[in-house]
């Protein structure tokens, strides 16, 4: 019952204060989930980025149901994306009733100034966090730089190039490579 | 009424790479539909991306609420939740049988750099963007002060804290210093 309430509450609580989307949430998950709690290992919690981005839908809905999932089966997934969506719900509904009056508010508009930076540096940490973490070979180091390179040139030319395909790309040339050195192998013990 | 549902669930079951894409989904359903005027999406999305929680989340209780009132709030959201609950829900309880396979985890280890770099890239893009206002190759060039200063000042606390005290603040009270220094460098 209390991991129940510790999943609910955590979820609550990143769902409340998180601003600017899903990779600046990935940040908060990892402290929490990964640091903190030590719920996921380092590797699972790549997994569950991955999988997060190759599947449709917002990326926070997609970690939450992850992680309740690992941590109580259906009901946790269930009580995490509730836990999740919950505070955004409401405080849209909020500013939906009240929307005009609410942008005007001088103080607010200062405020997420502020904040938006804060969200860059998050998003910058979690993936410095993620960088160190990842194992340490040629094929790693060659589509990172790759990715980070035309993500940036496709952006400033607004190139229309969706994230899903760096992902798929990336996968696929590794399979290619898995399926070559397979070949290989079968000549060599042929050979033999 | 249903119809609002299931376009919602069309968004949530469509759209890859989180709130950014699904940007672009709503706006153009909402005026298909003729629910939204071009302006009342766009002062829709400035408000979708300075609350918290999920972009998508955000964008399907307002778009609901405006139709429906509250009812069409919570069918929205609903809605656009549902298929990436499910999909991962599939996933994650066959995810340990799925590994075994050699192929499935290849796949999964080889797009690792990949999802890393996207994160990386993203932050460079806003970083460009926030500070010195780049957001195309032609866009003129303008020098933030006031958000490079709020910055250095998050980072040296960051990494003050990690050095003296061997911890690590925690996100969300970054987030609240952030929103002090903003409105205090604006009094």
């Amino acid at each position: 019952m209390k991991k129940y309430l510790v999943l609910f509450w955590t979820m609550f609580k990143i769902g409340l204060f998180t601003f600017g989307g899903g990779y600046a949430m990935i940040a908060i998950f990892e402290h929490e989930f990964v640091e903190k709690k030590k719920w996921l290992s380092s590797d699972e919690f790549l997994n569950l980025v991955s999988i997060a981005e190759t599947t449709p839908g917002p990326i926070a809905i997609n970690a939450s149901t992850y992680i309740g999932y690992r941590i109580g089966k259906i009901l946790g997934s269930v009580i995490a994306t509730i836990a999740m969506v919950l505070p955004s719900f409401i405080i849209i509904l909020l500013i939906a009733i009240f929307f005009n009056k609410f942008m005007d508010i001088k103080i607010i508009q200062d405020a997420f100034k502020g904040i938006k930076v804060v969200v860059i540096f998050l998003i910058i940490s979690a993936g410095i966090k993620l960088l160190i973490k990842l194992e340490k070979n040629v094929f790693n180091y060659v589509v990172l730089i790759l990715t980070i390179i035309l993500m940036i040139v496709f952006s400033l030319f607004a190139v229309n190039f969706s994230a899903i395909f760096y992902i798929l790309i990336s996968g696929f040339i590794g399979l290619l490579i898995l399926l070559i050195k397979n070949k290989k192998e079968k000549k060599v013990n042929k050979n033999v | 009424m249903f119809k609002l549902f299931l376009i919602f669930l069309k968004i949530g079951a469509f759209s890859f790479g989180g709130g950014y894409g699904m940007i672009a989904m709503v706006k153009e359903e909402c005026l298909l539909n003729n629910w939204l005027t071009e302006d009342e999406i766009l002062e829709f999305i400035g408000i979708c991306e300075s609350t918290p929680g999920p972009i998508a989340v955000n964008m399907a209780t307002f778009v609901g609420y405006s139709q429906y009132g509250f009812i069409g709030s919570l069918l929205a959201t609903f809605g656009v939740i549902l298929p990436a609950f499910l999909i991962i829900l599939l996933i994650v309880s066959i995810l340990n049988k799925l590994l075994e396979n050699k192929y499935v985890s290849t796949f999964l280890t080889t797009i690792k750099p990949a999802v890393v770099g996207l994160i990386i890239g993203t932050a460079i893009l806003l970083f460009l963007s926030i500070i010195f206002s780049i957001t195309r190759i032609d866009s003129s060039f303008d020098f933030d002060y006031q958000s490079l200063i709020i910055f250095s000042i998050i980072t040296l606390i960051f990494l003050g804290i990690k050095f003296f005290f061997k911890k690590k603040i925690h996100p969300i009270l970054l987030i609240i210093i952030g929103g002090i220094l903003g409105i205090l460098f604006n009094l």
